[in-house]
C-alpha cells in the first residue's frame, strides 16, 4: 500500500509538474466545451421553433428533453474526445521509464510489478476523473437555465468514466511494450477505434456473430449509460475490459525481463 | 555476502554472460573489468534481479536472486549505467521518492535523506530541478538514490563514467570511503580505477570470467616475472657481477651510465615468486655502493588486460 501511493503521487506530481496536465484537461475542456455549446443553443433553437409552430397550428406546446436532446449527444462526443485524450497522458507511464532508465530503478526496489501497474493506472484514472469533474461544471449550469434529469446526467458520467478506465488500461499496456511514447499512444487509439468499430461490422455480419461482436464492442455499451440506464451487464463489461488491460500490462513487463528487455 | 554460481543468459540465442561465478565477502570492493559489452552489465542487472539468469543461481546476503527478489532488492542499492533520474523532480523530492520505494523508516526518512546528500556532496543542488544539474551532480545523485536506505550492498555499473577528472577522484574516494559497512561491485573498463579503489578484481571478457585476483597479484601472475630499473652509483661491471649473484635474478642489463657521480642504470628481471628488491637493495648498500633508485616495473594492468583478453581470444578459437 506504501509503495503503491509512493508511485500514485509520483506520478500525480509529473503530470503536473509538466504541462501535460494542464495542456490535455484544458484542451479536453475546450473542446467539450465548444460541442457542449453547440448543442444547447441547438437544443434552445429547436424549443423555439417548436413553440412558434405549436403557436401557429394552435397546438399544445410540445415538451422537449435536454437530457436526450443535448446531454445523450454530449456524453458521446466526450466519450470519442477521451479516446483522442487519454493516450496521451497514459502514452509516457511505463515507455518515459523505458527510456530514461528510470524502470532500472523501480524493478529492482522493493516494489511488485502489481504496485507499480495500479499505482500508474490509478494516477491517470485520478487525472480522468479531474477532467471529468470539472467538465460538469457545464452540466451544473444547465440546472440554473433548466430542468434536466440530473440521475441521466449521472449514470452518463459514470459510464463515461467506466469507458475511460477501459482507455487508460489498455493505454497502460501498450507503453508497457515499448519506449516509444507516439507509437504507444498510436496504438493504444488504434487499438481502441478497433473495438469501437466491431460494433458497426456487427451490423452487416450474420444476426448470431453479430450480436457476440455487438458484446464486445466499446461504445455499444455506452449507449445505455448515456440514455441513463444503469445496466450491471455494461458495469461488468468495462471493468472486465480494464482488468484485460492491467493483466496485460503484468504479463508484459513480467515477460520482458526473460526476453532482456 | 554475494555468491554468483555458473550463472548465464541468452538473448534470444546470443550468449551474454557463460557460466560466471564468483564470491564477495562482507565489506570488500569487487571491481568487475572488462572490455565493452564484455557482459558485466548483464550480470550486474542479474545481480540486482533486474533480469533472470537463464541457468545458475546469484544470492545477495542469502537470499536468491529470483526466489527471493524482494529480500535481495531491499538489501542492494544499484546504480545503472545511465543514473536513473526523473529528471523533472526536484533532487530532494526525487530521493524521498526514492527512500520511499526502498521501504526507508519515515521517522528516519528525512535524516537519511539529509545525511546522504551530506555524504554525497549534493546538499547545495537539494532544491533544484534534476534536468539542471551538471552531468557530475547527476552521477552523484545517481549514487545517492543506491545509497538513501542504506544498503548492504553496492552495485555501480560504470560509476565515473563522463566525469571531469576531479569529480572521477571526489567518486573514487567516496566509494572508498563506503567500503567496511557495505559490500561493493564496481564495473569499468578503466583500469587504473580498479587498481586504486578495489581490493579484487574479477576480469570478464565475452561473458566469461578470465581471471580473478588483488591487483597486485594479477598483474605479477600474468607477468611471469618481477621487473625493476635501478639506479645506483658504483662500478659498473661491479655491481652487474653483484647482481647477478642475488638468489630469485635471472637477468641484468645495463642500460645506461649517467655522467654525473657515476651513477648506472639497470634492468633486472627475477623470478615471479617472492619479492628480491630487498634482497638486491642490501646487496648493494652492504658493498658500500649508493642506491639511487630501485623501482618495480610490472606490467600494468592495461598489459595483463590486454594479455588476457587476448589469449582469451585465441583460446575461443579453438
Amino acid at each position: 500500500m506504501k509503495n503503491y501511493l509512493a508511485i500514485l503521487g509520483r506520478e500525480w506530481k509529473s503530470y503536473f509538474s509538466s504541462p501535460i496536465a494542464y495542456v490535455v484537461m484544458g484542451l479536453f475542456l475546450l473542446i467539450s466545451g465548444v460541442f457542449y455549446y453547440l448543442l444547447v443553443t441547438n437544443f434552445v433553437q429547436m424549443c423555439m421553433q417548436a413553440d412558434m409552430q405549436a403557436r401557429y397550428y394552435q397546438m399544445a406546446v410540445p415538451k422537449l428533453n435536454v437530457n436526450m436532446m443535448a446531454i445523450r449527444p454530449l456524453l458521446h462526443n466526450m466519450s470519442l474526445f477521451a479516446l483522442f485524450f487519454l493516450p496521451l497522458i497514459t502514452m509516457r507511464l511505463f515507455s518515459d521509464e523505458k527510456k530514461s532508465g528510470t524502470i532500472e530503478l523501480l524493478l529492482t526496489s522493493p516494489v511488485t510489478n502489481t504496485q507499480s501497474i495500479l499505482g500508474k493506472f490509478s494516477a491517470a484514472a485520478g487525472l480522468y476523473l479531474l477532467m471529468l469533474l470539472l467538465s460538469g461544471l457545464y452540466m451544473a449550469v444547465l440546472f440554473f437555465l433548466g430542468k434536466p434529469e440530473i440521475g441521466q446526467i449521472l449514470t452518463g458520467y459514470l459510464g463515461l468514466f467506466l469507458l475511460g478506465l477501459c482507455y487508460i488500461a489498455f493505454g497502460l499496456f501498450f507503453s508497457t511494450l515499448t519506449d516509444n511514447q507516439i507509437i504507444a499512444a498510436v496504438s493504444t487509439v488504434a487499438f481502441i477505434l478497433i473495438f469501437w468499430a466491431i460494433g458497426w461490422i456487427s451490423g452487416m455480419a450474420s444476426p448470431a456473430v453479430g450480436k457476440i461482436l455487438g458484446n464486445f464492442s466499446l461504445i455499444e455499451h455506452f449507449d445505455d449509460f448515456a440514455k441513463g440506464v444503469l445496466d450491471t451487464r455494461h458495469i461488468v463489461f468495462y471493468i472486465s475490459f480494464t482488468v484485460m488491460g492491467l493483466f496485460l500490462s503484468f504479463v508484459s513487463i513480467e515477460s520482458a525481463k526473460w526476453r532482456g528487455r | 555476502m554475494i555468491e554468483v554460481k555458473q550463472v548465464t543468459r541468452y538473448f534470444g540465442r546470443v550468449m551474454a554472460v557463460d557460466r560466471v561465478s564468483f564470491q564477495v565477502e562482507k565489506g570488500e570492493i569487487l571491481g568487475f573489468l572488462g572490455p565493452n559489452a564484455a557482459g558485466k552489465t548483464t550480470t550486474m542487472r542479474i545481480l540486482t534481479t533486474y533480469l533472470p539468469a537463464t541457468s545458475g543461481t546469484a544470492s545477495v546476503a542469502g537470499f536468491d536472486v529470483h526466489q527471493d527478489s524482494m529480500q535481495v532488492r531491499k538489501r542492494i542499492g544499484y546504480l545503472p549505467e545511465n543514473p536513473p533520474l526523473y529528471t523533472e523532480m526536484r533532487v530532494a523530492d526525487y530521493l524521498e521518492f526514492v527512500a520511499r520505494i526502498k521501504g526507508v523508516d519515515p521517522r528516519t526518512r528525512k535524516h537519511a535523506i539529509a545525511e546522504t546528500m551530506d555524504k554525497t556532496g549534493i546538499s547545495a543542488v537539494s532544491r533544484r530541478v534534476i534536468k539542471q544539474l551538471s552531468k557530475g551532480f547527476k552521477q552523484r545523485v545517481g549514487l545517492a538514490q543506491a545509497l538513501v536506505h542504506d544498503p548492504d550492498v553496492l552495485i555501480l555499473d560504470e560509476p565515473t563514467v563522463g566525469l571531469d577528472p576531479k569529480q572521477i577522484i571526489e567518486v573514487r574516494e567516496l566509494i572508498r570511503s563506503l567500503a567496511g559497512d557495505h559490500t561493493i561491485i564496481l564495473s569499468t573498463h578503466i583500469l587504473p580505477e580498479v587498481s586504486m579503489t578495489c581490493e579484487r578484481v574479477v576480469i570478464i571478457d565475452q561473458g566469461r570470467v578470465v581471471a580473478e585476483d588483488t591487483p597486485d597479484n594479477l598483474t605479477r601472475k600474468l607477468a611471469g616475472s618481477q621487473r625493476f630499473t635501478l639506479i645506483a652509483g658504483g662500478p659498473a661491471g661491479g655491481i652487474l657481477e653483484l647482481l647477478n649473484k642475488v638468489e630469485g635474478v635471472r637477468q641484468v642489463k645495463l642500460l645506461e651510465t649517467g655522467a654525473p657521480a657515476q651513477t648506472h642504470q639497470f634492468h633486472i628481471e627475477g623470478d615471479a615468486e617472492g619479492s628480491i628488491n630487498p634482497a638486491i637493495a642490501r646487496a648493494i648498500v652492504e658493498k658500500g655502493w649508493d642506491l639511487f633508485e630501485l623501482r618495480p616495473e610490472g606490467l600494468s594492468l592495461e598489459d595483463v588486460f590486454l594479455r588476457v583478453t587476448t589469449r582469451e581470444e585465441e583460446g575461443g578459437g579453438q
